[in-house]
């Protein structure tokens, strides 16, 4: 009963706009930065390396290499200060903590792509029909209101 | 006029506020309350408000607590306590207490029962810094020192009262003071105050409004 009380407090501070992040994911997450009076929102980009928490407390570490040094960040996921997730690519992983990519140098700190299932790939084809599918549609009403207006 | 309430701790979670920033936040369900009892210096020699929360069976009860009660015309109730607030003549007998009284209210002390931790040491229970880890020392890494000599407590050679010991922790009574609401909620009576209050979830607290406030905490009432 108190997790459902503490769940439904927070309930209203969640971010419901944060895409389906998993680990070995490269990701850009838009950070506002106040200077100031100012706002600016910068990107940081990099693997997602470790998923912690569940709820509000839910946050993500993102490491990237600046100036050949490792950078690691973590963010709360739901924190307002957050703009935007964009996932770029989905690395093929094997484990939940990708603590290993530390000690990992050049190239093979690259992780491969992940390959999907099946079902994956229907729904991918799926998807495409359905905005070619749209897409014609778009087309033919245009032509169509083109027509009546000529 | 003070106010006080009684509650029970829901847990910790975090809000973010306007800043962005990651506020730690305690939720208590608090009341509703009712005054069963004002005490007055002419009938018991001293003046305080006592309140009662949460139903209980009778059977649960006793027949002079459920008299009590009844006195009140409320219906049995599981806990009763006392708050010395100063301004006792504005409570009514039977008056309802929820917390929307702390709608107003920035800074509440909290007090509660702390985790009992059973018998511990004096390295945990007072934060002595214990023995060395060698240099001769055998066996007494965790132990206290010397606690008297011959000629301490005017040279009688026993411990002087209140020497710190090993013994039973926690499970005390503790007062968190001025610490700052954040939120309420009144439709399922929870309050939001920033920071850890003592004892486990479900834990009995008794909130009231602040008592005194820090020269910053103060500026900041003044402020807003």
């Amino acid at each position: 009963m108190s997790d459902d009380i503490l769940r439904s407090v927070t309930q209203g501070q969640l971010n419901s706009t944060i895409p389906m992040v998993s680990v070995g994911d490269t990701v850009d997450v838009h950070v506002k930065i106040v200077e100031g009076a100012k706002e600016r929102i910068q990107v940081f980009t990099g693997v997602v390396i470790k998923r912690q928490g569940s709820g509000i407390n839910e946050t993500i570490t993102v490491r990237r290499i600046v100036a050949n040094e490792g950078v690691e960040r973590t963010f709360p996921i739901h924190s307002p200060r957050i703009a935007g997730i964009k996932v770029q690519r989905h690395g093929h992983v094997r484990r939940s903590k990708l603590y290993y990519l530390r000690e990992r140098v050049g190239k093979k700190r690259r992780l491969r792509d992940r390959r999907r299932g099946l079902g994956w790939l229907v729904q991918q084809e799926e998807q495409q029909s359905q905005e070619a599918a749209e897409r014609e549609a778009k087309e033919k009403a245009a032509a169509e209101a083109s027509g009546s207006e000529g | 006029m003070a106010q006080a309430i009684l509650g029970r701790k829901i847990g910790m979670t975090r809000l973010f506020d306007e800043q962005g920033h990651s506020v730690p936040v305690t939720v208590v369900q608090a009341g509703p309350c009712f005054v069963s009892q004002v005490k007055t210096v002419e009938s018991d020699g001293y003046s305080a408000v006592q309140i009662a929360y949460e139903d209980i069976k009778p059977r649960r009860s006793t027949l002079p607590l459920i008299a009590h009660d009844a006195k009140a015309g409320l219906v049995p109730m599981r806990f009763h306590r006392e708050f010395r607030t100063g301004s006792e003549d504005q409570f009514e007998v039977g008056q309802e207490l929820t917390v929307q009284n702390f709608a107003e209210v920035k800074f509440v002390d909290v007090v509660g029962t702390s985790k009992g931790k059973g018998m511990q040491g004096v390295m945990k229970r007072h934060h002595f810094s214990g023995m060395e880890a060698s240099h001769g020392v055998e066996r007494k890494h965790r132990s206290p020192g010397s606690i008297c000599s011959r000629s301490s407590n005017r040279g009688t050679g026993k411990p002087k009262k209140g020497i710190r010991m090993a013994g039973h922790m926690g499970a005390d009574r503790v007062t968190v003071r001025s610490l700052p609401v954040i939120g309420i909620d009144k439709e399922r009576n929870l309050l939001m105050v920033k920071g850890p209050v003592p004892g486990s979830k479900q834990g009995l607290l008794m909130i009231r409004e602040a008592v005194r406030l820090n020269k910053s905490k103060a500026e900041m009432l003044k402020a807003s």
